[in-house]
């Protein structure tokens, strides 16, 4: 349990250096948008790829169990357009960009301590946390909530495409539900959380591979510990800020 | 110079550093030897402010570098080079790059300017039209010129190198030898060499330090250490037969 607290401790002392104020901002800026490319837009694919699928499985599954001749077709539009924006988009793309993201910040921040390339950003009289770390959490917090845009856009266009290429239900129906009720703060909560979760993501791992001990099996288990407590602490603050911008 | 003055260390109650006090002269290449394990690496680490002494000092000129902050260190800082056993170059830039990272960070020249200091830096390295690749792409023997010129950027007044011959073929390990002492000679720096590669012992040793078990064994010059009566320090450095020979040949 003392080591729990030690470690959050340890966070806490890192994140106070990573926000201390930067050596020269010109420099942060070239490296903010390198990471943007290198986490947010290199992770377009997958996100297209997965959200595509989701949003077809959810429409699929909504029209079977919403089989009913007193439940109008319009609600399967409705209820995929709600799951993507509510909890896929954000939540579920978060996850799977703490695997991805997550894995790629810790085993590179990792790499670079048992490589002694953050001894030599010290020496010169670098602030490597601030250096190494601010780039891509203000990359990751900023570019996500596109990610996010997207996602729900391919997903509610994976449930119109599975709705017309199946026949499962008329797709003008669809997009009848995809109007109803519709109310844009979801939008806003959606991209708060986003934003939450992309902090979340890269500080925690880059936190575990800053203090990264060892050889490439330590880095290889900081980049596991990384994905992992990251996970755990999205749906955390996932419950939490659902309570405090929901209810 | 840079003086050590009774530095202690320990790591989770084990003594890397024991009550050990040098005196590092500038202009001058000096060497810390001694067996894997012994503390050298703890030292040199210490010695640039990466490890905190337990009890002790490490004096850069007039300056206590121990009692400072991590702001106040940073004007040292900028004075110090440092190679690494690896090169420790960033693996995500380019040679050009890591050479321009100092610059980049600590002086307002324009672009033309780095550039034209980043050139000179790598042809004094003997280092031509490498400035775009990246370290994955270069030798060992590279890698190190490139870690040179990365440290002599900024002009240093302190250069560190911590086994820098290491995973180097003897031909490669010669030139980055001469290189260091060369740079140290030309530029009047404090050099501190972390070695067990004799070769540089008896090349460009002008101050040798022995480090046994954390303690400071012996020191003395290159011409010293073929006629020191201390006998953990001839079973280090005359180790093999061939150096057993070759100094009871000079000793005749």
């Amino acid at each position: 349990m003392f080591h729990v607290f030690e470690k959050i401790g340890l966070y806490f002392i890192l994140m106070g250096k990573v926000f201390s104020r930067p050596e020269k901002p010109m420099i942060y800026r070239q490296r903010i948008i390198r990471e943007m490319e290198a986490l947010g837009l290199d992770s377009i694919g997958l996100t297209a790829i997965i959200s595509i699928f989701i949003g077809a499985v959810i429409t699929l599954q909504m029209s079977i169990n919403l089989d009913s001749p007193f439940i109008p077709q319009t609600l399967i539009g409705y209820a995929t357009r709600e799951t993507m924006i509510l909890e896929f988009s954000s939540t579920v793309v978060a996850l799977i960009l703490a695997g991805k993201v997550g894995s790629s910040i810790a085993s590179e921040i990792g790499t670079m301590r048992i490589t002694e390339q953050i001894d030599a950003l010290e020496i010169m009289g670098v602030n490597s946390a601030s250096y190494l770390i601010l780039p891509k959490i203000i990359a990751a917090v900023f570019f996500f909530p596109f990610l996010t845009i997207l996602s729900i856009l391919i997903g509610i266009f994976g449930g119109w495409m599975i709705a017309a290429l199946t026949g499962i239900m008329i797709p003008a129906d669809y997009l009848d539900g995809l109007l109803l009720d519709f109310r844009p703060y979801s939008i806003t909560y959606s991209l708060i959380k986003t934003s939450v979760f992309a902090y979340i993501i890269t500080s925690i791992s880059a936190f575990f591979g800053y203090y990264a001990k060892g050889n490439s099996l330590e880095v290889g288990a900081a980049s596991t510990r990384a994905v992992v407590v990251s996970s755990v602490v999205i749906m955390i603050f996932n419950l939490i800020l659902t309570q405090i911008l929901l209810i | 110079m840079i003086r050590a003055d009774h530095i202690i260390k320990s790591f989770d109650g084990r003594t890397v550093l024991n009550d050990v006090s040098i005196r590092f002269e500038t202009g001058k290449t000096n060497l810390i030897i001694g067996r894997s394990g012994s503390g050298k690496t703890v030292l040199l680490k210490t010695l640039v402010g990466l490890h905190a002494p337990d009890q002790g000092a490490v004096w850069y000129d007039d300056v206590n570098f121990t009692q400072l902050g991590f702001r106040e260190r940073k004007a040292i800082r900028k004075d110090i080079g440092m190679i690494f056993q690896g090169g420790a170059l960033l693996d995500s830039s380019t040679v050009e790059e890591n050479v321009k990272l100092p610059l980049d960070l600590f002086t307002e020249q324009s672009e033309a300017e780095k550039m034209e200091r980043v050139n000179f830096c790598l042809q004094r390295v003997r280092l031509d039209n490498a400035n775009k690749l990246y370290p994955a792409e270069l030798s060992g023997g590279m890698i190190k010129r490139v870690a040179i010129a990365r440290a002599i950027v900024l002009n240093p007044r302190y250069l560190f190198c911590d086994e820098p011959n290491s995973g180097l073929d003897p031909q490669t390990s010669i030139v980055i030898d001469n290189l260091i002492h060369e740079i140290t000679r030309e530029y009047n720096i404090t050099t501190i060499i972390n070695t067990h590669d004799m070769n540089s012992v008896m090349e460009i040793g002008e101050k040798i330090v022995y480090i046994h078990q954390g303690y400071k064994w012996w020191e003395g010059s290159k011409d010293d250490i073929l006629h020191a009566d201390n006998p953990e320090l001839n079973d280090f450095v005359f180790a093999s037969a061939m150096a057993k020979r070759a100094k009871s040949s000079v000793m005749k």
